[in-house]
């Protein structure tokens, strides 16, 4: 490794920690930034780099550590504080006033005011020139809930740029990005580094890492792993010192055996766009088949649209040769399906509802003898829940809400299997979970596929389905672009194949 | 396929038709009225449902504030009834013997009644505010307390009198004629509600404080993230219609002649009608001055033609309340994200 402590750093984060109840989030973590450069910060996730940056902005406050800017130790009281002396987000998850216009969004907090009242004119001129700059072909005054999500980054990009930031995180920027806007947004970064704003560059894509950046940290469980010169490194060398162990590691042995066909769709679309459109496709029995797709392909939708809360214009399924129609949850429930929703804490927990209520509160009907609901049958069931499931949890009458989002979705794939499902459609199932309890739902999953079920996996993350599934289905802008064995795929091909009706 | 691109690439008629739905069946509604009696249509008639309609539109903009923050106000009749007593209660004629204040020999200058009818008004608006933005409750909650206290108060107040509960009447002849006089023909409502309006599109379009309320009912956290102090301008909003719910009280007693406890029953429900009938939306973050107005006026006309036809004065109930079901469900049909 080289010494790079002699020079001159914009931002110095040293030793910085941050304890939460149970998990040790940040543990000696390090981030050392040179002016005018770009420097990429990687890990897995739940290594720690989006809590280190929510110290950063003072959104956390760490437990030990130091931050310094241009030489000054620094503590900010949070992001408006932290923009205001020239350290700007642009977080991966756009927080706009949707309904407001381009320009107001830029300029909220600080409109530009004449004799007390706001001047659009110059609120207009003042986008306009950080718009032209950038050569960002958006009109100020539109509304921003119309723009597309990449616009809708562009303009936060703008915004960060318009604060005259000397320090610019960008949080995943070009997860939800074509390869053209790719390139627009490294020509804006260029030019940024030339005006010698120092950037952090949060990233999974290994390619655009090299491309873009000069420095690399690696983090890996909330540690600082290595800083390294970007031209000396290669992927494989990333990979190594994100994961500390070889890959195969990551995912339990899968014992499933695919046999005949369980469910077969043909040529399925959604009603009200965006949707899935003519999507066809067959699960077997004991296949755990995976759905990979960029942001916005609509993979979420295509399982909305198996299970029924979302409406379909057309197309057919079938179960072991017989046509099913889901046309609500209680129908595809009833026809053997189950959905684990992607948003966890929006649309998969009771927070404030025991374990107890949270199990078996989508199989209901289930314990009532006709007049009240039995007891004794509910904490059964709890139990084989909790017990199969391996949750770990002081009491059935436990909030779930108190319990580890790898807890929960826990509980959440138990409370499903009570419905007796055949086909499991789970949506990002290990989003938001760390790294051992993630090793625990893929044994869960593929336990499932042992047990003959067909499980339909979606996720973001292509290791994990490389690692867990047999086939994966890959999604372009709705449509179909191909079915891949996983064992004989690669990320690239699903990378292209991804990008194919973008 | 050819749906899905007309979906994407613009509005439909259907959805036009949708957006527009409400006005084109008052416009039907208004018509319907006017073929089945003629003498609806004259200008006395129009400037009648204007200047009744003009205390309760300065009301709703208060109240629009309150739901363009996502909330509500359903105190905001009760609190209008306060500011209406202590108006006219300070603004009784000095040669009616059972006054109130008997000591008051000379008429009190107008401004005075005026800045305490805003004060009462502000303070209760502020006990709404604080709820919401410090307390952390929901608007629909903390406005349902203050409502009942704010009735308690008034009927303390009317009840406090030396003959008892009795309504406050026999007011100045000055204050009525600065409420109900006419300029140029027109009633001095309809200017005072101009002024409130007009006064009031500037805050929300050209003020920080208008912008600040926008960007806080469509997002907040993203307000809060720009460096927007949320709670600092939520109480300002609240406070802003304080001011203007004391305005309407004041003219709302001058109009009506005399205070008893039930003035300001059901305002609040009016005025958040108005507001809904004009576009302001439940969800937040959606609305103009104009349509506030125009949904008042459109509610006023209905109250005023169902009057005017002689329909039974219940079943005037049943059709207002229709009208508000039927104005929110096409609301909210707007912002339905189908799937």
């Amino acid at each position: 490794m080289k010494a790079v402590s002699e020079e001159n750093y914009v931002l110095e984060m040293t030793d910085i920690e941050k304890q939460f109840p149970g998990v040790k989030a940040l543990d000696h973590a390090m981030l050392k930034l040179r002016p005018g450069t770009v420097h990429a910060l990687m890990g897995e996730n739940g290594a720690g780099k989006s809590t280190l940056m929510k110290c950063l902005f003072g959104i956390y406050k760490q437990d030990g550590g130091r931050i310094v800017i241009d030489g000054q130790e620094t503590s900010f009281s949070g992001p408006k504080n932290a923009l205001d002396n020239g350290v700007a987000m642009v977080h991966q998850e756009l927080n706009q006033v949707l309904k407001r216009s381009v320009m107001e969004n830029i300029w909220l907090g600080r409109f530009p005011k004449h004799y007390g009242l706001i001047s659009h004119k110059e609120m207009y001129q003042e986008t306009q020139k950080v718009f032209e700059e950038l050569e960002i072909p958006v009109n100020p005054r539109t509304i921003i809930g119309k723009l597309s999500v990449s616009q809708r980054q562009m303009v936060e990009i703008a915004k960060a740029v318009s604060y005259n930031a000397k320090i610019l995180v960008l949080d995943e920027p070009t997860s939800s990005l074509t390869q053209e806007e790719v390139e627009h947004l490294f020509r804006i970064i260029n030019k940024l580094r030339d005006k010698g704003v120092a950037m952090v560059y949060i990233s999974h894509k290994m390619e655009e890492i090299l491309r873009i950046s000069d420095d690399v940290t690696i983090m890996r469980d909330g540690k600082w792993i290595a800083t390294e010169r970007a031209e000396g490194l290669t992927t494989d060398k990333i990979i190594k010192l994100m994961v500390g162990r070889d890959l195969t590691e990551r995912f339990p042995p899968k014992n499933n055996n695919p046999s005949e066909v369980l469910l077969d769709v043909k040529n399925l679309t959604g009603k009200y766009m965006p949707s899935c459109i003519d999507v066809s496709f067959q699960l077997r029995k004991g296949e755990i088949l995976g759905v990979a797709g960029l942001v916005g392909s609509r993979r979420t939708e295509l399982l909305e649209t198996i299970f029924g809360i979302a409406h379909h214009e057309s197309g057919e399924m079938y179960m072991h040769g017989k046509q099913v129609v889901n046309k609500d949850a209680k129908t595809a429930i009833k026809n053997g399906f189950a959905l684990l929703t992607e948003e966890r804490r929006a649309t998969g927990i009771f927070g404030g509802m025991s374990i107890r209520f949270n199990s078996v509160i989508a199989n209901i009907k289930n314990y009532s003898n006709g007049f009240w609901l039995s007891n004794g049958k509910m904490k059964d069931d709890t139990k084989w829940v909790i017990d199969s499931m391996r949750v770990k949890t002081p009491s059935q009458k436990t909030h779930i809400r108190s319990l580890s989002g790898g807890n929960q979705q826990k509980v959440i794939l138990g409370r499903w299997l009570l419905t007796k499902p055949e086909v499991l459609l789970l949506d990002e199932p290990t989003r938001g979970i760390d790294v051992g309890a993630k090793y625990e739902i893929y044994q869960l999953i593929i336990d499932l596929a042992h047990e003959d079920k067909g499980v339909i996996v979606v996720s973001s993350e292509m290791p994990e389905l490389l690692g867990i599934c047999d086939r994966i289905l890959v999604m372009s802008n709705g449509h179909l672009a191909g079915i891949v064995d996983a064992k004989q795929t690669s990320q690239e091909e699903i990378m292209r194949l991804a990008a194919k009706f973008v | 396929m050819e749906k899905v691109e007309r979906m994407a690439n613009g509005k439909s008629w259907k959805e036009l038709l949708l957006d527009y739905a409400l006005y084109i069946i008052l416009i039907i509604m208004i018509i319907g009225v006017i073929v089945a009696d003629r003498s609806f249509l004259s200008m006395n008639n129009f400037l009648t449902i204007l200047a009744q309609a003009s205390t309760r539109a300065i009301l709703a903009l208060g109240v629009a504030g309150m739901i363009v923050l996502a909330g509500t106000d359903l105190s905001a009749g009760r609190i209008l009834g306060c500011g209406a007593a202590v108006s006219a209660s300070l603004l009784q004629s000095v040669t009616y013997s059972s006054r109130m204040y008997p000591g008051i020999t000379e008429p009190l200058p107008m401004i005075v009644p005026l800045l305490l009818s805003i004060i009462v008004c502000v303070a209760f608006c502020l006990l709404n505010g604080f709820g919401v933005a410090k307390l952390h409750m929901h608007a629909f909650i903390i406005s349902l307390g203050t409502q009942l206290i704010a009735y308690g108060v008034l009927c303390l107040y009317i009840d406090s009198q030396k003959g008892g509960a009795q309504p406050l009447a026999s007011l100045d002849a000055g204050y009525i004629q600065l409420v109900n006089g006419r300029l140029l023909g027109i009633p001095h409502l309809v200017y005072f509600m101009i002024i409130c309006a007009v006064i009031m599109w500037f805050i929300w379009n050209k003020t920080t404080l208008g912008k600040n309320m926008f960007a806080i009912g469509g997002n907040p956290e993203a307000a809060a993230v720009s460096g927007v102090n949320v709670a600092k301008n939520i109480m300002l909003i609240y406070l802003l219609a304080g001011v203007l719910y004391g305005i309407a009280a004041f003219l709302e007693a001058g109009r009506i002649q005399s205070v008893t406890t039930a003035t300001g029953t059901n305002y609040d429900l009016d005025a958040i009608s108005g507001c809904v009938i004009g576009g302001v939306s439940f969800s937040g973050g959606v609305g103009t001055i104009p349509g506030i107005l125009i949904g008042v006026i459109i509610l006023q006309v209905i109250n005023y033609s169902l009057y005017y036809l002689g329909v039974n004065a219940y079943l005037q109930y049943v059709i207002k309340g229709l009208i508000i079901i039927l104005a929110v469900a096409i609301d909210v049909r707007k912002y339905i994200a189908k799937k």
